[in-house]
């Protein structure tokens, strides 16, 4: 059972698993290298030497992080001050909109608008590459690390053998 | 085909971090097995303390506040009290989880996932109280700025609106927080589980599959939502503190509220942590991920930020005679040697002194010592927030006016509902969730390589 998204077309490719990180590593290289782009890897926890490999750059999730705490703070001054004058009550012979109470409630903003913007990334951010179905493997969550590379039905065996060689220890055919 | 042990980072003898990444996973899938007959007790007896907090809680919608202890001029008592110990709880989780992540704290991992699961029952207890204590509960939203028929908006000079901006926002994040770490955790479970439970696992982990698309963005959002917890965390308790601090009550009005509430929450949030972690481990079999090491560390940060209140505690007395202000002087002599003088020297006793004995390694390693000091803790910050509102209510101003109140059953009551409805959640979420970050221990423990050394960094 899936959630009403519309139904996603599979990616024909092969799918190879690796239980060592190092033997990966180099069969992601020796792809690059030689023009393969269409790249998924599956890997249990966040590794580095997965992401030099493939050449990852910085995610742009930092710009949104920075846009929403920037909108906050200003909606934290902005309704604050709006309100205070928009009914003016005099407390405390204080200014009607006063700065520094108000840094409370615009610091509150930043972080509440920026966490929110900052996960709202991640999902938007993810699922751009989610249109499409790719094969998995439950072990990928475990133990071992998956590696997708879309390939048309002619060149899979090819492909395969040098997944094998490359010190992949299950290499299937996704169509 | 040959394997070359990986190489291990140089703290994992002190974390024992000996498992495989198989083992990882099944040990803590272990732990989401059917309970004993114990946990249900637990569970039977948190459901039912709950069950005396709410039916007293509708006693109050229906009657009124009349059944609690307020007595004039304390109008601030055990439900404000209540309200202070819960948020202070909360702020060990966040510590934990938020702060020593961005130290890149090794010893942290282990242990985040249960407390940060605490942080959030415990403001899910803390925000109730606020508004069990307006008297008319159902409309509390008029705490809200939203636009009313006569378009009145809230006072936004007043440190009661903060807090509710600061609470909602705590609880908020740190709600976040603790889903988006379990995303991973979950998606393990999924690929791990049959029947019924995959699906529900299925859903929950919100199709994630561990792509390097997906750990590309994740890792990064999850250091951002970490830096934006840490000054968050610091600022709620300092804005509860303010809550007193900015007002004119002797006992109240001092500039020292802000670090020391932030560290006196700490410390009863690592007391907390380590009542409910040292039965934890036991009963879910997972002695050999959270270890004494931990606790060791765990009984520091307790050791420092209980100097810390030693050090607040002494100088609140200094300031106080320092200030040459009667009122301020009458206020703390009778903390001690007035009518309340006993709750006054239990927050003294538990907070300040039970901490030092913690300068002992043979006590910060002893998990039954350990455990009697949490509940000192627990007893002591408790006290702490008692005495600092109704003792400083009590003798505010003039003589005449000073009165006493006593605690009735309403008070107690929800006390003991809160209590209840905090280990209910804590217990259904240990029984459901990974308690232990499957996916951050996995990335301490080095996969295995077909070439020998290097590589990590």
């Amino acid at each position: 059972m899936r959630l009403p998204i519309p139904k996603r077309k599979t990616v024909p490719g092969v799918l190879a698993s690796f239980e060592h990180i190092d033997a990966a590593t180099d069969a992601i290289r020796d792809l690059r290298a030689r023009g393969h782009r269409d790249l998924t890897v599956y890997v249990s926890h966040p590794n580095h030497e997965i992401e030099d490999a493939l050449g990852h750059t910085n995610s742009p999730v930092r710009l949104f992080t920075l846009i929403g705490g920037l909108t906050g703070c200003a909606a934290g001054f902005g309704m604050t001050i709006w309100m205070s004058r928009d009914w003016p009550v005099l407390v405390g012979g204080k200014p009607i909109a006063s700065i520094p109470p108000y840094v409370v409630i615009a610091f509150e903003l930043t972080i509440l608008i920026g966490a929110l913007s900052t996960l709202f990334a991640v999902a938007f951010l993810s699922l751009l590459k989610a249109g499409r179905k790719i094969a998995y493997d439950p072990r990928f969550s475990d133990d071992r690390i998956g590696l997708f590379v879309a390939a048309r039905p002619g060149d899979a065996g090819a492909l395969e053998q040098s997944l094998r060689d490359a010190g992949a220890v299950e290499v299937t055919h996704a169509a | 085909m040959t394997t070359s042990a990986p190489e291990l980072p140089d703290f994992a003898p002190k974390l024992r971090l000996t498992q495989s990444h198989a083992d990882v996973t099944s040990d803590v899938v272990a732990t989401l097995q059917t309970p004993s007959r114990g946990y249900y007790m637990l569970l039977f007896g948190a459901v039912g303390m709950f069950l005396v907090g709410l039916i007293t809680f509708l006693i109050l919608v229906k009657d009124g506040l009349g059944h609690a202890g307020y007595n004039p001029p304390v109008m601030w008592s055990v439900y404000i009290t209540t309200f202070v110990f819960w948020v202070g709880i909360g702020h060990a989780g966040t510590l934990i989880s938020a702060i020593l992540f961005l130290f890149r704290s090794p010893w942290r991992t282990a242990v985040y996932r249960a407390t940060e699961a605490m942080t959030v029952f415990a403001v899910m207890t803390a925000g109730l109280f606020p508004i069990i204590h307006i008297g008319r509960q159902w409309i509390f939203y008029w705490l809200l700025p939203y636009p009313n028929a006569r378009y009145l908006w809230p006072n936004f000079k007043s440190p009661l609106i903060w807090d509710v901006f600061a609470i909602s926002t705590y609880l908020t994040v740190s709600t976040l927080f603790l889903i988006f770490g379990l995303i991973p955790d979950v998606a393990a479970v999924r690929d791990r589980v049959k029947g019924w439970r995959k699906f529900i696992y299925g859903q929950l982990s919100l199709g994630w599959q561990g792509t390097d698309t997906q750990w590309r963005h994740y890792s990064r959002a999850y250091l951002y939502m970490a830096a934006l917890a840490t000054p968050l965390v610091l600022s709620v308790h300092s804005v509860v503190s303010w809550d007193f601090a900015s007002s004119i009550v002797p006992g109240w009005h001092g500039t020292i509220f802000a670090p020391y509430f932030v560290a006196g929450a700490i410390y009863s949030g690592i007391g907390m942590v380590l009542t409910l972690l040292i039965p934890l481990r036991k009963a879910l079999r997972i002695e050999h991920m959270i270890t004494d090491y931990h606790f060791d560390n765990l009984s520091k940060l307790t050791l420092l930020t209980g100097t810390i209140l030693f050090y607040a505690y002494a100088m609140e007395y200094f300031v106080a005679w320092y200030s040459g202000n009667i009122f301020e002087q009458t206020t703390f002599f009778r903390r001690a040697f007035g009518p309340m003088w006993w709750a006054g020297w239990t927050m003294i006793i538990c907070n300040a002194f039970v901490s030092q004995l913690l300068w002992f390694r043979k006590v910060r390693t002893n998990l039954t010592s350990l455990f009697v000091i949490s509940i000192f803790i627990n007893i002591g910050m408790w006290f702490e927030r008692y005495v600092i509102i109704v003792s400083s209510l009590s003798n505010d101003y003039i003589p005449w006016a000073w009165d006493n109140m006593n605690p009735t059953w309403a008070d107690w009551c929800i006390l003991a509902g809160s209590f209840g409805w905090f280990g209910m959640y804590f217990l259904l979420f240990a029984r459901t969730f990974p308690i232990v970050a499957i996916q951050e221990i996995k990335e301490m423990i080095p996969m295995p390589r077909r070439r020998a050394g290097g590589g990590h960094h």
